[in-house]
């Protein structure tokens, strides 16, 4: 499909693949088994200016929105869905800054993400606190000209390598949702710590920590919006961000679907190559529509944010997030079905990207919270016609 | 620092056809590349830009279609290209492609270093880089595989370099302006940056022919090169030795009485 895309995001799409296969693919295995983080690869990124490509040119930047994001996303996730995370997850933590920060704060910030120089990591999620903000328990008190934070944040992604986080907390515990405010916290504030890094089932690579605050005083110049705005700082932050879970979700589903098809035309049983069976050409033919129509989706609604940042995009987002992770599911289990009993084996690389897939189903809003927005969006816009 | 890299654009493939007429390769219809040799020395001498500043020029002769070799070394942190090419430059040895090289950066203003892949992997020569040092009279070292430090010695820059040997290397040391040719072993090629592909795509290439760089006629091109290339092919590959069966006792025996014999021991 030709997506008519510009000169330049035809070079991020070429020097994302590039990257991918020459850099990421040969070490995708060992960092799958050792969960170690890929510093290697993320400074290979930052070379090739690929933390910039979203960030305004007056910080750094080259000055591209969420599509060109999408495509390096996309192309990285084709070859390791994990370490594509290193930039999506930087992104998603840069998002707050773009949308809610001061000029101080991003030209503070900005340039040295934009460099690749410092990572940034999005914290939301408590162990009570998931799909449901409400529960927040950190808290952020006024204390004289700073805010002391308390709590503790799981499942951060990006979380002990990342160096600027925004954190989601309550600064008034009674009002809820209302009660919430975002903060920018720099890595070694003291009070600010780590706990444990989580073993998981896929996006090994990529790091999954607690943030443990005991005390944290943070200057109140960090609060990114105002005081009682941090939930609308995590839901448009997660707005413009899910096109990139979707992005991700593209990726791993074509790089599963690339090694189907290669594994296909060389099995050989019952005497010649399985791709002559029509049940795996089929099954090839509805998984490459599927892609097909996530990446249109996704594409779509990249350029939807892109054309007009305030425009409304809940639906749109969630549809993309929605629809790409459960194609994405769909098509890896369906190609280590394809390879077989050598697709459950780790020696091959579709095992790993089923692993990986599942993921995309959950974070960023699990994607039966994305149905809730949806459906939400569908009451709304009946009602007011 | 002001660094000259010289490259060549080679075909992609090492299984390109010979003309069986003119002994020289068939390069039509095979996609081409920055020789990957050349790459090492251009990484090299971006490396050399970001520590110590200055400007990196690259400078080949070739075919107008080397101009796309040239727009990617700007992508990978070159700042500067020039192609020098003319009909006449076409048919060039070693010989002749050192002089028209030397011609071309004897034009330019100034240089500290010239950094050349060790060899190209279409001719396996290994010569210009060389023969580029004699023609401008400036001292070098070929198989570099570490630049260990450059260093102001009174009013001269001294570099000292590790020259790659079959049984470990030299320690070497020469005054600027110098030549160098470079071995895989000295670092690994960065990949294009988008804002390099970005400013490659907008460059624009100086591009010199035989007049602009005062070449003289029979120096350049098939009239400059002595070269007769006789017959091409692939030498036969070493025979095994001869072969000493038996106990390991008796294997040992026949081998020192062989090395005797030889006088090896």
């Amino acid at each position: 499909m030709d997506y008519f895309l510009s000169e330049e995001q035809k070079m991020i799409v070429e020097l994302s693949k590039k990257i991918a296969q020459e850099k990421i693919k040969p070490v995708r295995q060992h960092y799958d088994e050792t969960e170690e983080f890929p510093w290697p690869i993320v400074e290979e990124m930052a070379k090739s200016d690929l933390f910039r490509i979203y960030i305004p040119q007056e910080y750094g930047g080259l000055g591209g929105g969420i599509l060109n994001l999408c495509l390096a996303v996309e192309e990285l996730s084709k070859v390791d869905g994990g370490i594509a995370l290193c930039l999506a997850a930087t992104a998603l933590g840069c998002f707050p800054i773009l949308l809610f920060g001061t000029e101080k704060q991003k030209g503070k910030y900005l340039p040295d993400i934009a460099a690749g120089k410092r990572l940034t990591a999005f914290a939301l999620t408590e162990p009570q606190a998931g799909s449901d903000a409400t529960a927040i328990k950190t808290t952020a008190t006024k204390d004289g000209d700073d805010y002391l934070l308390n709590g503790t944040k799981c499942f951060i992604t990006n979380a002990g390598e990342a160096e600027i986080y925004m954190v989601i907390t309550s600064t008034s515990p009674g009002r809820g949702i209302r009660g919430l405010s975002a903060f920018i916290v720099e890595k070694d504030t003291p009070g600010f710590t780590f706990g444990k890094k989580e073993k998981k089932l896929g996006i090994r690579a990529s790091p999954t920590r607690e943030l443990i605050f005991q005390n944290c005083r943070i200057p109140k110049d960090n609060i990114l919006g105002k005081e009682g705005q941090g939930f609308i700082v995590a839901l448009k932050t997660l707005y413009v961000s899910r096109p990139g879970v979707a992005s991700q979700a593209v990726g791993i589903a074509a790089g599963a679907l690339e090694e189907a098809i290669n594994y296909a035309r060389q099995r050989e049983q019952f005497g010649q190559a399985i791709i002559h069976f029509q049940a795996i050409q089929h099954s090839l033919a509805d998984l490459a529509t599927e892609i097909e129509a996530a990446r249109a989706l996704v594409y779509a609604t990249a350029r939807m944010i892109d054309a007009d940042p305030e425009k409304k995009i809940t639906k749109e987002s969630a549809m993309a997030k929605l629809f790409a992770s459960e194609v994405a599911m769909k098509v890896t289990t369906q190609a280590v079905q394809i390879f077989g009993g050598y697709g459950y084996m780790r020696e091959y690389p579709v095992e790993k990207m089923m692993r990986d897939a599942k993921i995309t189903q959950i974070y960023e809003g699990t994607n039966q919270i994305q149905r809730n927005e949806i459906a939400l969006a569908l009451i709304k816009e009946s009602a007011s016609k | 620092m002001n660094i000259i890299v010289c490259i060549k654009q080679v075909p992609a493939t090492t299984n390109v056809q010979i003309d069986p007429n003119t002994g020289t390769l068939i390069r039509s219809g095979v996609e081409s590349i920055i020789n990957p040799f050349d790459e090492y020395a251009l990484e090299e001498a971006v490396k050399l830009k970001e520590k110590f500043g200055g400007k990196v020029t690259v400078l080949s002769m070739g075919p107008p279609q080397a101009e796309t070799a040239l727009r990617e070394c700007i992508a990978r942190g070159a700042d500067e290209a020039i192609l020098l090419t003319d009909t006449r430059f076409a048919g060039a040895d070693t010989l002749a492609t050192s002089y028209t090289l030397a011609k071309g950066i004897e034009k330019l203003s100034y240089f500290d270093l010239i950094i050349c892949g060790k060899q190209a992997i279409d001719g396996d020569t290994a010569q210009v880089g060389p023969g580029l040092a004699e023609k401008l009279g400036i001292p070098h070292v070929c198989y570099v595989r570490k630049i260990v430090e450059i260093r102001d010695e009174g009013d001269q820059s001294l570099i000292s370099v590790e020259r790659m040997m079959e049984d470990g290397y030299d320690l070497l040391a020469m005054f600027l302006p110098a030549l160098i040719t470079v071995v895989k072993e000295i670092n690994t090629p960065r990949l294009p940056s988008l804002r390099g592909m970005i400013a490659a795509k907008k460059a624009k290439i100086t591009i010199w022919d035989a007049e602009t760089i005062a070449a003289e006629k029979d120096k350049i091109g098939l009239t400059g090169s002595p070269t007769v290339v006789n017959k091409i092919f692939t030498p036969p590959a070493r025979k095994g030795g001869e072969k000493i069966s038996g106990l390991p006792k008796e294997i040992a025996q026949q081998a020192v009485s062989k090395l005797k014999e030889l006088k090896i021991i």
